[in-house]
Parts: structure tokens; sequence; C-alpha cells
């Protein structure tokens, strides 16, 4: 694949790929819901009100109201909060830590290679909502021991993406023309190889903000995630679920707007492989 | 074959072992240690050397890892910190629930995915495609609790047609299956979502090879080409990924037994962070990898099954 610069890729995309384009649309919409929600949400998220527990959903609450009266849709709103922030910081910590491994195990080869394929087969044979609950279970709950435990979950899987992407680069023409002008490794790695690999990663990146989101909500649901009364889908669900059969809106909504996130990010990054595996492109 | 699988196995060894002693260590580093972290930071000193004393923390850490690796290998994982019951027999248990949720799960998944797949790659850009990569797309994009719930909700609570809670009597086949069906069906539905996409893809290459196009060119009936030549190498790939699948699987087991209250696996180990059991959380997380490597390994061995292109090497 000749590479193609960040810019050109964004630009292709939007022009012949609807499903992209439908993606980036809607994740924008979220992401501004995240960062206005203070401003356009009806209620306090926490502020409490004994009178309204349970109510069905009404003019005044949309999506009605939880155990202590709190209005579900502010709490939604700002919950998007929680969602974007854990699902893209923990994209990016484990790309910082997970390229840079990849490509050092790919580039080096021998017995370095191998010291990199051991630590990705140890950690990938935890599936990833088991390791993120692991390392919880260690650090206790919070927002930002979320985001490391979900990081340190997906790291091993960018690493392996990025080691096979360096290998398949490391015997072209241009990698050793810079080897033979005397370019040390790190600068080969940084300048050739990094640029050359990172559309790749970054298609299969939009993909992870996905799965992040999701295991965020799974944490959060089994109780591990950031500390009540802060917003978060996953525990709005989980304390909707006890009144499923008189106040299924308690689970249902919150539910909705997890998976219409992780829908946005998966359309892009459908669309963005549609774009980088000719064979595929509809 | 038997050789290979052997060879196989000795091959994956080393790397259990380092899942094994990375669990091991990473629950020793608990602050203030695994004792203060199940009573508490207002206990006495006492009561936590006693306790300290009973999960042996009180060795050297490395004679603890000796006597650990030591009593795994006989099969002895430690006794709950809570119950105080060997955590084995525990396991034993719940391993049923775990395995009949998982391995249905990936029964709906293929019997499902594998046909969607290949329609959808037959009638490429055409309306059942769109509709089939939507869906997938909609399930791969759907949390299994949250589809869970849905499923509980709807066809549980409302229709009444199923049992919510609980795994049945594993003893009564009737009752074990009803109690399978909603989970089963929840990871099947996002099982489904994966290997129709997986599977419509491999399609969608293999039917642009030159042999496919030579035996269309002989003359072959569609259906021969589409069943015999193509789709026996499309699924190549999607059988090694199924190892995959099962990982995925594993771990959406954990949040479907929490909300249908299956007495599995993942029930147990959720219950063991809150209790802070730690022997038993160490105990779970080991036996969840331990079946995601024999997983892998079954994988590997079928993949040389059906693809006879493949040497034991």
């Amino acid at each position: 694949m000749p590479p193609i610069s960040q810019r050109a890729l964004l630009i292709r995309t939007f022009r012949n790929n609807k499903t992209s384009a439908i993606g980036v649309f809607m994740t924008l919409a979220v992401v501004i819901i995240a960062l206005i929600s203070p401003w356009i949400s009806p209620y306090n998220p926490v502020e409490q009100d004994m009178k309204i527990q349970h109510d069905a959903p009404s003019w005044a609450h949309p999506f009605g109201t939880d155990s202590y009266g709190r209005d579900q849709l502010s709490r939604i709103l700002w919950g998007a909060r929680v969602s974007l922030v854990v699902g893209i910081l923990s994209v990016l910590f484990a790309m910082m830590a997970g390229i840079p491994l990849g490509m050092i195990g790919g580039y080096k080869g021998g017995r370095i290679d191998n010291l990199v394929l051991r630590f990705i087969d140890v950690f990938m044979s935890f599936p990833i909502v088991i390791l993120g609950l692991l390392v919880l279970a260690i650090m206790g709950p919070g927002l930002i021991k979320i985001v490391i435990a979900i990081a340190v979950a997906l790291t091993p899987r960018i690493a392996r993406l990025a080691r096979g992407s360096t290998l398949s680069l490391k015997g072209k023409e241009f990698i050793e023309a810079a080897r033979a002008v005397g370019q040390n490794d790190t600068k080969i790695m940084i300048i050739h190889i990094l640029p050359n690999i990172f559309g790749e990663i970054l298609v299969m990146g939009t993909l992870w903000v996905a799965t992040a989101i999701i295991v965020e909500a799974s944490l959060s649901f089994i109780g591990l995630g950031v500390r009540p009364p802060t917003p978060s889908w996953g525990a709005m669900i989980r304390d909707g679920l006890d009144q499923l059969t008189n106040a299924p809106w308690l689970s249902i909504f919150p539910g909705l707007a997890i998976f219409i996130s992780v829908f946005s990010f998966n359309l892009i990054a459908d669309g963005l492989r549609d774009i980088s595996d000719p064979k595929l492109r509809g | 074959m038997l050789k290979y699988a052997i060879r196989r196995m000795i091959f994956v060894l080393p790397t259990l072992w380092a899942v094994v002693t990375f669990v091991f260590f990473l629950i020793r580093i608990v602050p203030g240690g695994p004792a203060v972290a199940v009573l508490g930071s207002y206990a006495t000193a006492e009561s936590i050397r006693e306790l300290e004393k009973q999960m042996g923390l009180d060795k050297p850490i490395l004679v603890q890892y000796g006597n650990f690796l030591m009593d795994l290998c006989h099969g002895d994982l430690g006794k709950s910190l809570i119950t105080k019951k060997p955590v084995s027999s525990q396991i034993v248990q719940a391993l049923p629930y775990t395995l009949d949720l998982t391995l249905g799960g990936m029964l709906i998944g293929i019997s499902l995915g594998v046909p969607i797949g290949i329609l959808t790659a037959l009638k490429r850009n055409r309306a059942p495609d769109y509709a089939g990569r939507i869906l997938s797309l909609v399930g791969i994009s759907m949390p299994e609790f949250y589809l869970g719930i849905l499923l509980m909700y709807i066809l549980g609570i409302k229709l009444d047609l199923f049992p919510v809670l609980g795994g049945g009597d594993l003893k009564n086949l009737a009752s074990r299956l009803q109690h399978l069906f909603l989970p089963a069906l929840t990871l099947g539905i996002i099982m489904t979502a994966f290997i129709s996409r997986m599977v419509r893809s491999s399609m969608l290459n293999v039917l642009g090879e030159d042999y496919v196009r030579t035996a269309r060119a002989k003359g072959l009936h569609e259906r021969v080409v589409i069943y015999k030549h193509a789709l026996r190498n499309a699924l190549i790939p999607t059988v090694t990924v199924i190892g995959i699948y099962m990982s995925i699987l594993m771990g959406g087991s954990v949040l479907t037994e929490i909300i249908y209250s299956r007495p599995g696996l993942g029930k147990m180990m959720v219950f063991a962070v809150k209790d802070r059991d730690y022997i038993m959380l160490q105990s779970v997380i080991i036996i969840f990898s331990a079946f995601v490597f024999l997983f892998n390994l079954l994988t590997d061995l079928l993949y040389t099954l059906i693809d006879p292109r493949i040497e034991y090497h």
C-alpha cells in the first residue's frame, strides 16, 4: 500500500464512502454532546428528588427519573464525557506503549522480537474485560485507573499490529537505503517506519475506541467504574437492572447511548477498512 | 497428529507459566498486601498477621511462589478467603455453566453467521448484503450485557417464554437448556455478527481467485463452485480466528452470567473482586486463561485438519 497522508485519507473517506461519513458525523455529534453537556442538560445530573423516584418518561423528564429521582436525560448527556474520555485516552495510552514495542520487536528481530512476542502472547491470553477487571481489582476504582486498566489490555493488541506492519516494511528498499546512508535504527523507525504504519493503526484505532467504550461500560456495570454519583452509562444500567420490570427505561436509555457511540466509531472503522483494503471495496 | 499436538502443548507451556506467574505477583502487589485489602485498613495488626499466616503470606515471596506452583501442579488452587473451602471444587461446580454458555454461544454464532456470511458475499452490494452488513455492525456495537437485558426484558419478562434467573438444574436436561437459551442467544447474536463479517470478507476474497474462475469455466454447477471450491477455502481464515472469538466469548460470559445470575466462573470472579477474595480471583483468572490456551490449541489442530496444505512442523 503506498503511503497516504492523513488528510488525503480523510478526504477520500468522505468522498467515496458514505458509511464513514455517517460515522464521522455521528461521532462528532457524540463528542459535541459530551463537550456541551453542562449547558444543554435540563437538570443537575446529581441532584436528588425522592418525590419523583422512578418516574416514567414525560415531557418534564423525557427519559424518566432514576431511583434517586435524578433526571435520566441529564445523566446520559453527562455520561458521554466519561465514555469518550476513557475510550479515547485509553487507546492513546495503549498506542504510546504498543507502537514502540511492536516496532522495536519487528525491526530488531531475534531475541528482542522473541521477548516482545512472549509479552504479547501472555497478555493476549486474557480476555480484555478480564484483564481490565484484574488490574482494577488491584488498583481500586477511579477514572484514571480505568483508563490505565483498558490501556494495559489494549497494548498487546496494538503491539501485535505494529509488529506485523513493521515486519512487512523491513525488507523494503527505502529502509535499506536509509540504513545504507548510515541512519541509526531509532531514526529509521521514527522517520521511515512510523509514518507508513500509522494509517493502518489509525484505522484499527477507531475500532479500539469502540471496544474501549464497551469495556468501560462493562467495568462500570460490574461496579468498578468511576465513583458515584458521577454519571456513567454502565453504572446507570446496573442501577436500573433491579427495576427492569417496573422501570425498564432506566436500563434501556443508557444502553442505547452506549450502543450509538460504539456504533458511530465502528462505522468510521468499517469505511476506513474498505478504503485501505481495495479487495473488499464495495 | 498426536505428536504435533503434544509438541504444540509443550510449546505453550512456558507462556502459560508466564501467565500464572504474572497473575501471582500482580495479586501480591495490592496496596498494603492482600491481607490488609481483605480485612480493611482498620484491622488490628494481630488479625492481619493471622490472616497472612493462613494465606502463607508470612513466608518469603519466592517460597510462597514455589509452594503455589507446586500446589498448582497438583491441581490445588488454595482455599477461598471467604468460604474457606477449596477453590478447585468450587470451580468444578461453576465450570459447566460457563462452558455451556460459551459453547452454546459459539454454536449459535456459527450456525447463523456462516450462512449469513455466504449470502451477503453472494448478493454483494444488493439489498441482502446491505441489510446483513448493517445488522452485523449493530451486533458488534452492542455490549453483551445490554443485549442480554433487552432479550431478558422482551423474551423473558414481557413474553414470559424463558426463565431469566439462575442456571437451572444441571442434571435435568430440559431445565438446563431452558436456562441456557437466553444467555446463549445473547452471546450467539454477537458471535453471529463477528462470524458473518469474517465469512463475507474471506468469501469475497476467494470468489476472485483463479481456481474459482477455472471451476466456473469448466462448466461446474454454480452450487458446486460455491460450496465445494469457494466455501471450503473461505472457511480457513474463519477457523483460525475461532480461538480469538472464544476469548471474546469468555469475556462476554462474565457479564452475561451476571445479568442472568448464572452461577458460572464469571459470576464467581466478579464476586471474588467484590469480596476481595484474592485467592479465588487468582484461581478463576488462571482457569480462564488456561481455557483460552486450550481453545487456541484446538483451533490449531482443527486448522491442520481442514487445510491439508499445512504440515505439522
